[in-house]
């Protein structure tokens, strides 16, 4: 088969999981399943997922029983705004190259943004993936590039590939200042914190193809909760939310896959390796949770000249939470972003006062672009 | 935080449209700037005419399906068809940077000769400045026009009613994706083509065969979902589009997929959004499917009472959602 109809096919493989009958079919057995008196919340960890929800326009059309929470899953959110001002004091450092995905560019730190430090001289690219910034290494032999390892599970691989192709080539202006962090040990801390009253995940589908679903395990064991692997497509959510409700009304916590199509029980090894290679998991601040222990990934002491936090004298910084913004609560799904009081008047996609406003797969980014208040 | 200009500013959604409002509108205040449409409409000769201006700083300079000298002519053209004007006279610009291939310039210019002849239009003064190297990026082009309205003739985005159903003559998001793809050498298996191309001659013949045509604007910058916006706006009306009906190629639709954008706000140089009122649909609809330009016309929304200011999309599975002005830079120098 040629290429253009391999893709062909996939692409209307695709199609298939948006057939519009069949997600109004779904919708309305959702509406009639026995809920009686109880409101059922169920979190999305994850961005995308937050996302899709919206662009389907589907949180208006299910039953009011089914109460949606947009959980911490958007990499750029959770960055800690002490990460974000390390990020800019490098920015700012002479003959520093700062690579970084272009939602990253928003984020504000404590009084800038790398958006800001870029319009006022600093050097800083947007990439579309890790080894477009080692390219920049490449082209640019005598400046130091620096890479922002922004990113769960699923974008960490690629940053570890990226590191290790570097020490292969001796590319010495090369590093990574690694925020990435890991989403099991952050469903744990929310599950643990107060007030969290929840029946069930909808666990994400990228990250899981690469930790596979058998990650869910111990949560869903331990805090006798449900958690469903769904994909995105309108297919996808719906069938998702009917395997959680199956659970939830017979009192049952498994673990179910519904993204089968492209997550694996125990996930892809080939990218755990890598992970296990180059990182190692460490305590890491979250905005909105605080420190998660063994929630982010350090690089390794084999690596570390390729770790930007190790290369760069970065002084300890003093950061704050930019007053008046409720991210934090929003992160943990205990308010939603019209509740905060500068959402929409201080603070727009534009000029973003919260990181959850900046991220196109943030909770309030997704309020403000797809939401009409009825 | 923001008392400098960033790039966001020149993205054609909001924040080009705060920076307009607050460094120009204001002190070159006039009627027919205040027109805001895509080219002012002059009192002349007993009747009108219509001026524009725009600049080109496309990166890369010559790009599937296009070039930055095609484009500085399609838009020009385009600016005056969007007002119901006969484009007749353009000027180019040029700002060259220090070491600029001589075989690029006359590329270009090559280009530009095919694309004014095409769109029936002359170049009929110009003017070139060579700045040092590295103080520009190898090519910009400035373009004006000018075009005479034809009697009769009364469109502008402050016209949109409710009932009126919205149109468009074909795919959206090739231009923007054309570019993108070029720029960021992602290959697909197919090269995906701009639709750069003049719309005057389509748009003429609409307007002869159905002079109630309300509105027509070109969503490029910004695409879709910012060109209608901004007439939701300017008609204090609201528009529902429907997305079952927006036709989008597969290999856009994958590039848009891949890179997370909404194919909506994806830039469009060769389509044209034209409001008309209910019982003129099927007539211009014909008219778009028997023209080169529009062979893949269809109608994508309604203009709504309810909802004044707002573009709302109706999803396939039947729910609802907010379709906001373009915020911030989707894609850096597209046009």
């Amino acid at each position: 088969m040629p290429l253009w109809a391999e893709r062909e096919r996939v692409l209307k493989y695709v199609d298939a999981y948006r057939d519009s009958k069949l997600a109004k079919r779904l919708l309305e057995t959702l509406q009639k399943r026995p809920y009686g008196s109880r409101t059922l919340r169920l979190m999305e960890i994850c961005g995308t997922h937050t996302v899709a929800m919206f662009r389907l326009g589907l949180r208006q059309l299910l039953p009011s029983s089914l109460q949606l929470i947009s959980g911490p899953g958007c990499p750029v959110c959770v960055t800690a705004a002490e990460d974000v001002d390390r990020a800019l004091w490098i920015a700012r450092q002479t003959g520093a190259i700062v690579a970084t995905f272009g939602d990253f560019m928003r984020v504000p730190g404590s009084r800038s943004s790398l958006l800001t430090e870029r319009s006022r001289g600093g050097s800083v690219r947007m990439v579309y993936a890790s080894f477009d910034a080692l390219q920049v290494a490449r082209d640019n032999p005598h400046r130091e590039v620096v890479f922002l390892g922004i990113g769960f599970e699923t974008t960490a691989p690629t940053v570890a590939a990226a590191i290790l192709q570097a020490s292969r080539e001796g590319i010495e202006n090369f590093s990574v200042l690694s925020m990435h962090k890991l989403l099991p040990p952050a469903m744990k801390a929310l599950l643990d914190g107060e007030g969290m009253d929840l029946h069930g995940f909808i666990c994400p589908g990228h990250v899981s193809t690469v930790i596979g679903a058998a990650a869910y395990e111990e949560i869903a064991a331990r805090y006798e909760i449900p958690c469903v692997v769904t994909g995105f497509e309108a297919l996808d959510l719906l069938q998702g939310l009917h395997l959680l409700v199956d659970q939830v009304l017979a009192g049952e916590a498994r673990v179910v896959n519904q993204y089968s199509r492209a997550v694996n029980w125990g996930g892809n090894p080939a990218a755990q390796r890598l992970l296990a290679q180059v990182f190692e998991p460490a305590d890491a601040p979250w905005r909105g949770l605080g420190i998660i222990p063994r929630s982010g990934l350090k690089i390794r002491k084999e690596w570390q000249l390729l770790d930007a936090a190790e290369r760069f004298a970065i002084p300890p910084m003093e950061s704050r939470e930019p007053p008046g913004c409720r991210c934090s609560e929003v992160l943990r799904g205990t308010v939603t972003p019209p509740q905060c009081g500068l959402f929409g008047k201080a603070c727009t996609p534009e000029t973003p006062v919260g990181p959850c406003m900046v991220s196109s797969e943030g909770t309030c980014g997704a309020y403000h672009q797809y939401h009409q208040e009825d | 935080m923001n008392d400098i200009v960033q790039l966001d500013h020149g993205s054609g959604g909001r924040a080009t449209q705060e920076l307009v409002q607050r460094c120009f509108f204001q002190l070159f205040a006039n009627e027919y700037l205040l027109q805001m449409n895509d080219s002012a409409l002059l009192p002349w000769a007993g009747g009108q005419m219509a001026m524009t201006t725009d600049s080109y700083v496309v990166d890369p300079i010559i790009f599937p399906g296009g070039d930055i000298g095609s484009l500085a002519v399609h838009g020009t053209v385009n600016d005056l068809a969007m007002q119901g004007a006969r484009p007749l006279y353009l000027t180019a610009g040029f700002i060259l940077e220090e070491g600029l291939s001589l075989e690029v310039l006359e590329y270009v210019a090559r280009s530009m000769a095919e694309a004014a002849r095409e769109a029936q239009v002359m170049i009929v003064a110009g003017d070139t400045k060579v700045v040092p190297r590295g103080k520009a990026d190898r090519l910009f082009i400035n373009t004006a026009g000018v075009g005479v309205v034809p009697s009769g003739i009364r469109v502008g985005g402050q016209y949109a009613r409710p009932g009126d159903s919205v149109l468009i003559n074909g795919t959206i998001g090739d231009h923007g994706i054309a570019v993108l793809c070029k720029r960021e050498g992602l290959a697909f298996e197919r090269e995906i083509l701009s639709d750069s191309a003049p719309l005057n001659d389509l748009v003429s013949g609409i307007l002869e065969s159905c002079p109630r045509v309300r509105v027509l604007r070109d969503p490029t910058r910004g695409g879709v979902a910012t060109a209608l916006n901004e007439i939701a706006q300017q008609s204090g009306v609201g528009i529902v589009l429907f997305e079952e009906s927006l036709r989008i190629k597969e290999d856009v639709a994958g590039a848009c997929e891949v890179l997370g954008l909404d194919p909506l706000y994806v830039a469009n140089e060769g389509k044209v959004l034209v409001f008309v009122p209910p019982d003129d649909e099927q007539l211009v609809l014909n008219l778009m499917r028997n023209h080169p330009r529009g062979r893949d016309g269809v109608k994508i929304g309604q203009v709504t009472q309810e909802g004044a200011g707002r573009v709302t999309l109706e999803t396939g599975v039947g729910g609802h959602r907010l379709v906001q002005m373009l915020h911030g830079e989707q894609l850096p120098r597209i046009c």
